[in-house]
């Protein structure tokens, strides 16, 4: 007998299940409860850099709208900073910068949208820079666990980010790139399953 | 220097997407392989909350709500921590939780369960950890209710747990079971976890040494997170 171990293990994951609304964003749950829900406000008002907003769905396996999803996004300032004390550049990044925000759907719809600004290129891992993306966390009833992916520009040049060419099949590394449809406007579909499943990453 | 990632997510202990008896999640469930990624700053980093974030009467489901009295129901304290893999306490993370009430029923506007509403309800609270990784909630034990998945499913009283750790890809959404309740064993929900003990770990015991007396009893849930990796040797960055 080898001596034993004492990691503890990671607490199972439960579906959000479809009133996630109520703990995470009580108003689209339909009641009004704390001074201010949390994740309103991705880049603050005074943060330099591109506005930007991005629109939208996230279709199941039959090409439906899945219109209870939630979703967080986590991304980096302008120059590529993000808030947080593991980035050597932190005390940079931009005033009131939180680079964190709750994204809710229209329930009629499932359609999606959030305002933020275009994040710059974060360093990777063995000194290659990674193009500016957006990390997304997908929960909603039905998943029983939480999904991450990134979002990537159309206009950014992605050929050389070391995650996107991670991807073995060439074809699917377009679904993690964003579409421009306007000056400050993209669009991104997320689909869970099938034709066109998007990259979904194991972090 | 490359930092130090994280324990890899064990995909055996975890529920799969797929998992058919939940049947909601059918088409749902991606049918391709994750990418495995080591951790970059994009993963490592995540959102970092304070006390002007929150207010302190948010942990009191009690009495965030309430307007014309408490509400109905078994009155309860629930605690623990927040802790890695390693077995060290997460600090002044973020707690948020939701539930139904007494009743079983949700205060959702997508929610049309008979069970009443509760007018001193609301359902949802948030908390800081402390610097040991310690939180609390006073709330009312929520009810089982019947959902749509095989004609007759019910869960078990359950509360929806969402924590945040240091760093993105520690972010976790969970349930919380009781001791005791003869549902658990027959949700399909719970079942999709593969692993019996991952589910024990799922249930909180009673806890009577926290109770207070003559006013509420107690659960006690510890919440375990990833661990990190320790930085003892590192691959150079061109590879060995």
């Amino acid at each position: 007998m080898a001596q034993p171990l004492t990691y503890s293990k990671e607490s199972a994951s439960q579906t959000a299940g479809p009133y996630v609304h109520i703990g995470l964003a009580p108003g689209a749950a339909g009641f009004d409860i704390y001074r201010q829900e949390l994740g309103r406000d991705i880049a603050g008002p005074d943060a330099p850099g591109e506005r930007i907003q991005v629109e939208g769905v996230v279709f199941d396996g039959t090409g439906a709208p899945v219109k209870d999803v939630l979703l967080e996004a986590w991304q980096a300032d302008a120059a590529g900073i993000y808030p947080h004390p593991e980035d050597p550049r932190q005390a940079h990044c931009a005033p009131g910068f939180r680079g964190w925000g709750r994204i809710i759907t229209d329930f009629e719809t499932g359609i999606w949208a959030f305002d933020t600004i275009k994040p710059g290129s974060v360093m990777g891992r063995n000194g290659r820079p990674m193009a500016p993306h957006i990390s997304l966390w997908i929960v909603a009833r039905g998943l029983n666990i939480g999904l991450h992916t990134r979002m990537y520009f159309d206009d950014e040049d992605n050929h050389a980010d070391p995650v996107i060419n991670l991807i073995e099949h060439v074809d699917r590394r377009a679904t993690l790139i964003a579409r421009k449809t306007a000056a400050g406007q993209y669009r991104f579909d997320i689909r869970l399953q099938g034709d066109g499943e998007t990259v979904f990453l194991d972090v | 220097m490359n930092p130090a990632g994280y324990y890899q997510r064990d995909r055996l202990w975890q529920p799969p997407a797929l998992t058919p008896d939940y049947k909601t999640s059918v088409a749902r469930s991606p049918r391709l392989a994750l990418l495995s990624l080591e951790g970059s700053l994009s993963e490592i980093t995540g959102p970092t909350f304070g006390h002007t974030d929150i207010d302190a009467i948010d942990n009191d489901l009690i009495r965030n709500y309430a307007t014309t009295g408490d509400p109905v129901g078994e009155r309860i304290i629930v605690h623990g921590r927040v802790l890695d893999e390693n077995g060290r306490g997460v600090a002044h993370t973020l707690v948020e939780i939701w539930q139904a009430n007494a009743s079983g029923r949700y205060r959702h506007k997508k929610d049309t369960y008979l069970g009443a509403l509760d007018p001193n309800f609301g359902g949802c609270g948030r908390t800081l950890t402390d610097e040991n990784g310690h939180y609390a909630f006073r709330t009312i034990k929520p009810g089982a209710y019947p959902w749509r998945n095989w004609v007759n499913n019910w869960r078990p009283a359950h509360i929806h747990i969402s924590v945040f750790g240091a760093a993105f890809c520690q972010r976790l959404i969970t349930q919380m079971y009781f001791e005791g309740d003869p549902l658990i064993a027959k949700c399909p929900i719970v079942n999709t976890i593969p692993d019996p003990s991952a589910i024990d770990q799922l249930i909180a015991p009673l806890d009577l040494n926290a109770a207070v007396p003559l006013d509420c009893l107690a659960y006690k849930f510890d919440i375990v997170l990833r661990g990190r990796r320790s930085t003892m040797f590192e691959n150079r960055p061109e590879g060995n």
